[in-house]
């Protein structure tokens, strides 16, 4: 059990340096460059990953933009693509909070915003682990595991938009193929419920046939027609099968 | 093409309707059952509406990966899936594969064209 904060703080730092990192890291070389296709000077580029730190949703907005889509269907788009967060801080910030010195909620929704899919997933496994019971060390090994993650994000999506101006053709296309593969891969590969599934295929049903009509709307469109039949298929079969 | 400002300004406020989700966690936290029938619904299109957009970007992209061609990217997509279950459930190796593929087929088409 560890009971120094600046220990677990490193803890963190240092199992985020590795995988996590790496993962994270490929995602965000291939933002960058899409990024940079997409006109981002650099400084957007580091404000998206920072201030959204979700790449979905930041990959929602610069196709929504690229396809002329008013602001308010790009932020419903954008809003809906994270709704992931609201369960994952749910049942992490329990785990945080310790029972009788209690830290202000305000800290709460701070460290909420560190909240993503890579962090959420290692920090509820090892908070299961006997050397971080304390709510105190959890809490400073979140901080140091998402800083990490966040650095390393910035870093390669700094230098994937530096690399695609300097790459013969080829290689910039493969940096641009970097993030979709890589959520194709996730996405198909990590699908095992019967309404995961069911959402990924009505999803991308919806989506490319709202494309040529409407570009605009095709994500929102995939999101509520295609999540909510999913939905429906999912509950139907639950009751008769 | 919306202009550096228009961009920026959409940016911090999709970081904010994104954080809305992370706050709603957090006061709602131990208060709320994350298996119920709305949470599964708002994952259903959450889920869906990502799976459209990697639909969108593998089909029918804009900007770079316009110039490459779709059997290619669909091509990348099956390497990498495959490549991913067969090395059991290594995203590097699948990436790994799946870029090789892509870019080789394209270096391929410039040879033929």
């Amino acid at each position: 059990m560890i009971a120094d904060p600046r220990r677990a703080l490193v803890l963190g730092a240092r199992e985020a340096l590795g995988v996590p990192a790496a993962v994270l890291g490929a995602g965000f070389l291939g933002y960058g460059s899409l990024a940079a296709d997409a006109g981002y000077p650099v400084y957007l580029t580091l404000l998206a990953t920072f201030a959204i730190w979700a790449l979905p949703g930041q990959l929602v907005l610069m196709e929504m933009q690229a396809a002329g889509a008013a602001l308010a269907a790009t932020l419903l788009a954008v809003w809906l693509s994270a709704a992931r967060f609201f369960p994952m801080t749910l049942t992490l910030m329990p785990l945080l909070r310790r029972g009788g010195r209690a830290r202000s909620w305000w800290r709460f929704l701070l460290v909420a915003q560190l909240v993503s899919m890579t962090t959420w997933a290692v920090a509820i496994r090892r908070f299961e682990d006997s050397d971080l019971q304390d709510p105190g060390s959890r809490w400073q090994y979140f901080i140091g595991f998402s800083a990490v993650c966040i650095g390393s994000a910035a870093v390669c999506a700094v230098i994937g938009q530096l690399l695609i101006g300097a790459l013969p053709p080829l290689a910039k296309y493969g940096l641009a193929l970097l993030t979709p593969l890589y959520f194709f891969v996730t996405l198909v590969g990590e699908a095992r419920s019967k309404s995961a599934i069911a959402a990924l295929i009505c999803g991308a049903a919806v989506a490319l046939a709202l494309h040529e009509a409407a570009p605009g709307w095709s994500l929102l469109g995939a999101g509520l027609i295609g999540g909510s039949a999913a939905f429906l298929l999912q509950r139907s079969h639950a009751r008769h099968g | 093409m919306p202009g550096t400002a228009e961009i920026g300004v959409a940016i911090l406020a999709c970081g904010f309707v994104t954080w809305l989700w992370r706050g709603l966690g957090v006061l709602l936290s131990g208060r709320l059952d994350p298996k119920s029938a709305m949470f599964e619904w708002v994952s259903c299109v959450a889920y869906a509406l990502v799976a459209g957009l990697i639909a969108r970007i593998i089909v029918a992209p804009s900007g770079l990966l316009a110039q490459t061609a779709l059997a290619d990217r669909l091509l990348a997509c099956l390497v990498a899936l495959l490549a991913y279950h067969l090395a059991r459930r290594n995203m590097f190796a699948g990436m790994v594969c799946g870029i090789a593929v892509f870019v080789g087929a394209g270096y391929v088409r410039g040879l033929i064209a």
